[in-house]
C-alpha cells in the first residue's frame, strides 16, 4: 500500500508548549484518513505543518515520496476549520483569485468554477458579494475553492460545520466522489458518525502524541469485546435469566427494545462461538434480538483517550 | 476635494465683502486723521460726544466697535488711554492694524516735537535688502530661505501624510483578513512574507496613483472652477490681504519687483534634480520602513481598538521629525541636530528631505539612504516574523513581552 503522505516523527514546540511530540502517520493513496483527537491535541498544528504554514522543529513530511517543497502547495487543497472569505469581494472574482493562487490558469479556473457552480446549483451567485450570502452558502463557496484545482491531497478540517443536514449530505457525497476520482483525503472532525461513514483509516492524537492509528475496521475488531445484545421473550423470565447467568457472563443491556421481557448484554469467551450462544438461547426462549456489539468510533475515541 | 477648496475660497470671499464700521472718538484731536476708510473698513469719526453716549450709540447701531482715545497731556500717556469697545472680541488683524497706525503717528509726532519735519521723517526711512552671494558667485536672497523651507516642508509633510494614511490602510487590511478568517485560506497558498510585501507594495502603488491623480486633476479643476465661480484666487481681498498690501506699498513698487525677481531666482537655485531623486528614494525607503511596522501591528492584534497602544511609538518619531524639520532645519540646516536627525532611519526621510533644498553633500545623502535601506530590511524581517505568527494567533493579549516571544517561534 502506497502512502501519499508520510509524517515521520514530527515535533513542534511553541515556546515551552509542546504541540506535537514525535508524531508519525502514513496516509495511504486514495484513502479517506480520519485525523481525530480532543481539542488541543495537535491536529491543527500537524495540518498546518503539512500545508507548510509552519515548519516542524523535528521530523520530516513527505508528499508522494518527496520532501515537502513550496511547489507542493498546488497539490494540496485545504479547508480550514476557521474559515472565511473577503466579505466585500464578489464570489466569482474571489474564487478565481484563490484558484489562481493555487497555480491554476484563469481560463481553466473559470471553466472549472462554472462546472462546480452548476453541480451545486449555485449558478446565479457569480456576481454576488460574500456578505450577501448566508453562512451555509458561503461555506459551499469555500468548499468549491478548496477542491477546484484538483489537488492530489485534500485536507478538510470540520467540513460539515455550518451545513444543514441536506447540504452536509451533499458535501459528504462530493467528498466520496472526489476519493473515487483518485484524490486522497485527510479529514479532521469531532463528528464521529461521519468518521464511521467516510473513513478507511484513522489516527488519534491526544496531548501532542499519537495514541492510536490503523485501518478503522482493524481497530474496531481489536476493540471488540465479544459482547452480544440479546432480546428474549419468555413466560418464565426469572428462571431463564438465572440459567443464562450461570452459563455466561451477563452485563446490563445497553440497547432499547420495545417488547422484550429479557434484555441483556452477554459476553462470551474465546472458546464459545456465537452459534453456541445462539443455540443455547433458542433452547430457552424466543430470541428476538441478537446483535454483536461493534464499538463505534465514538466509543473507541472516548475509551482510548480516557485510558491515556 | 476641489469642491472643498472652492467652497472655502468662496466663503472667504463673501466674508471679505463684509464691510466693517469702526467709530472713532478721539478726544486728543490729533490722531483722528490717520483713520482712513478703505473698501472693507469704514471709520466714522465722532465728535462732541462723551464716552458713555458714544458707547450707547455704537452699540445700538451695531457697528463693529468703538475706538476711544482719551484726552491726555503728553504723547506718552496715549497708550494708557486708548481702548477698543466692541460687542464681541475683535479680530487680531483689526487690533494690530489700529495699533500700528497709532504707533506710527505717535512716533512721527514725537519726532516732530523735537524739531524733525515730516519730510525728514519720510526721508529717514530706509529699507535694506542685503544682497546675498555664495563664494562661487551664486546669487540668493532672504526669500531663498523661505522658498527652500517651503519646498522641503512640503516634501516632508507629504511623506508624513502618506505614511500615516497608507500605513493605516495596510494595518486595517491585515486586521480585516484576520477577522474574516480568509487569512487561513490564503496562507495555505502563499508564504506570509509574500502576502505582507504584496500588501505593502500594492498599497503604495495605489497611493502614488491616487496622489498623481489628485495633482493632475486638481490643477485642471481648480482652473476651471475658479473661472466658473469668478473667484480670482490671486485677488481675494481680506483684511489680512489689505495689511499685506499696505505694507508692500510702503516699500515702494520697485521693491516689489525686486522681491518677485528674488523669488524666481530662489526657485531656480533649488537643486531640483537632487530634490526629485532624493524625494523618490527617501520616500520609498521611509514608506517601506513604516508600513512594515504597521503590518506587524495589524498582525499582532485582533481588532482595531487594540492598535492604540502601538500607535504612539510609531507616530512619535514621525512627529519628532516634523518638529525637528520645521524648527531646527530652518535655523541651522547643517547643524548637529539637523544632521543627526537626517541620519536616524526613523526620522531621516522627513528631515533629510527638508535639508536637501539647503544643499546636502551627496555622500551624506548616500549614507543616510544606506542606513535607511538597512533598517528597512531589518524592519521587514522583524515584521515578517511577527506577521507570520500573529495572523493565525487569536486571543493572546498583544504586549511587547508576548511579541518578543513570537520572534523566537
Amino acid at each position: 500500500m502506497n502512502n501519499l503522505l508520510v509524517a515521520d516523527s514530527v515535533s513542534k514546540n511553541f515556546g515551552k508548549f509542546k504541540a506535537l511530540n514525535q508524531v508519525s502517520i502514513g496516509v495511504p493513496m486514495g484513502s479517506i484518513f480520519g485525523l481525530l483527537g480532543p481539542n488541543g491535541a495537535g491536529k491543527t498544528t500537524l495540518i498546518r505543518i503539512i500545508n507548510q504554514i509552519t515548519m516542524p522543529d523535528e521530523g520530516h513530511v513527505y508528499l508522494d515520496g518527496q520532501s515537502l517543497k513550496p511547489e507542493h502547495i498546488k497539490d494540496i487543497g485545504y479547508l480550514p476549520e476557521e474559515r472565511g472569505l473577503y466579505k466585500s469581494m464578489k464570489v466569482g472574482e474571489q474564487a478565481l483569485y484563490l484558484a489562481q493562487l493555487k497555480g491554476m490558469s484563469k481560463s481553466e479556473a473559470k471553466s472549472r468554477l462554472k462546472y462546480w457552480f452548476e453541480k451545486l446549483e449555485i449558478g446565479d451567485w457569480w456576481n454576488k458579494k460574500i456578505q450577501e450570502l448566508s453562512k451555509g452558502q458561503a461555506q459551499k463557496i469555500q468548499f468549491i475553492v478548496t477542491v477546484l484545482h484538483r489537488p492530489k491531497l485534500l485536507i478538510f478540517d470540520e467540513p460539515f460545520s455550518g451545513f444543514d443536514p441536506i447540504n452536509a449530505n451533499l458535501i459528504k457525497d462530493e467528498i466520496l466522489k472526489l476519493r473515487d476520482e483518485g484524490a486522497t483525503v485527510i479529514f479532521s472532525t469531532h463528528r464521529m458518525e461521519s468518521v464511521e461513514e467516510l473513513c478507511d483509516h484513522i489516527a488519534l492524537l491526544h496531548s501532542s502524541n499519537k495514541i492510536l492509528d490503523g485501518k478503522l475496521n482493524d481497530i474496531k475488531r481489536n476493540f471488540k469485546t465479544n459482547t452480544f445484545e440479546i432480546g428474549l421473550q419468555s413466560s418464565k423470565s426469572e428462571s431463564v435469566l438465572s440459567e443464562i447467568k450461570n452459563s455466561f457472563e451477563v452485563l446490563p443491556a445497553t440497547f432499547k427494545n420495545l417488547n422484550d421481557d429479557i434484555k441483556l448484554n452477554i459476553k462470551i469467551n474465546e472458546s464459545t462461538s456465537p452459534n453456541d450462544l445462539l443455540s443455547f438461547l433458542t433452547s430457552k426462549a424466543e430470541v428476538h434480538h441478537f446483535v454483536e456489539v461493534i464499538p463505534t468510533a465514538n466509543d473507541i475515541f472516548i475509551q482510548t483517550v480516557q485510558n491515556n | 476635494m476641489i469642491a472643498l477648496i472652492a467652497l472655502v475660497s468662496y466663503l472667504s470671499q463673501i466674508n471679505s465683502d463684509k464691510k466693517r464700521t469702526i467709530s472713532v472718538l478721539d478726544e486728543t484731536g490729533y490722531l483722528i486723521d490717520i483713520f482712513e476708510s478703505t473698501d472693507n473698513t469704514t471709520y466714522l469719526k465722532l465728535t462732541g460726544l462723551n464716552l458713555d453716549d458714544a458707547k450707547e450709540i455704537v452699540k445700538e447701531k451695531e457697528d463693529y466697535g468703538l475706538l476711544h482715545i482719551g484726552n491726555v497731556t503728553s504723547l506718552d500717556d496715549v497708550g494708557k488711554n486708548i481702548k477698543f469697545y466692541s460687542e464681541e472680541s475683535p479680530s487680531l488683524t483689526i487690533i494690530s492694524g489700529l495699533e500700528r497706525k497709532v504707533e506710527k503717528r505717535l512716533q512721527e509726532m514725537k519726532l516732530q516735537k523735537d524739531g524733525v519735519s515730516l519730510e525728514q521723517i519720510d526721508a529717514s526711512k530706509t529699507s535694506i535688502d542685503i544682497a546675498q552671494e555664495s563664494f562661487d558667485g551664486e546669487k540668493s536672497s532672504k526669500i531663498d530661505n523661505i522658498i527652500k523651507l517651503a519646498f522641503g516642508g512640503i516634501a516632508g509633510y507629504l511623506l508624513f501624510m502618506f505614511i500615516i494614511i497608507y500605513g493605516n490602510m495596510i494595518m486595517r487590511s491585515v486586521i480585516e483578513e484576520k477577522t474574516s478568517r480568509i487569512i487561513e485560506v490564503i496562507i495555505s497558498s502563499v508564504k506570509p512574507i509574500q502576502l505582507m510585501m504584496g500588501k505593502i507594495i500594492g498599497t503604495s502603488l495605489a497611493g502614488v496613483t491616487q496622489f498623481a491623480i489628485w495633482v493632475i486633476l486638481g490643477g485642471v479643476m481648480l482652473t476651471i472652477v475658479s473661472a466658473i465661480f469668478g473667484i480670482d484666487m490671486a485677488q481675494v481681498n481680506t483684511p489680512q490681504q489689505e495689511i499685506v498690501n499696505q505694507a508692500m506699498s510702503a516699500q515702494g513698487s520697485d521693491e516689489v519687483q525686486a522681491m518677485a525677481e528674488n523669488i524666481i531666482t530662489a526657485i531656480n537655485n533649488l537643486p531640483i534634480g537632487n530634490l526629485v531623486v532624493a524625494f523618490i528614494f527617501f520616500f520609498i525607503g521611509g514608506y517601506l520602513l513604516y508600513s512594515s511596522l504597521y503590518a506587524a501591528i495589524g498582525a499582532a492584534v485582533d481588532n482595531e481598538t487594540d492598535t492604540q497602544q502601538f500607535m504612539l511609538p510609531i507616530l512619535m518619531p514621525l512627529i519628532l521629525a516634523v518638529y525637528v524639520g520645521v524648527f531646527t532645519v530652518i535655523e541651522d540646516p547643517h547643524g548637529t541636530v539637523s544632521t543627526v536627525f537626517s541620519f536616524i532611519p526613523l526620522t531621516s526621510p522627513v528631515v533629510m528631505l527638508m535639508r536637501i533644498p539647503f544643499g546636502v553633500p551627496l555622500w551624506q545623502q548616500g549614507l543616510s539612504l544606506l542606513l535607511l535601506i538597512g533598517t528597512f530590511i531589518f524592519a521587514v524581517w522583524f515584521a515578517a516574523k511577527i506577521y507570520r505568527v500573529g495572523i493565525l494567533m487569536y486571543g493572546k493579549k498583544a504586549t511587547y513581552k508576548e511579541l518578543f516571544k513570537w520572534l523566537k517561534y
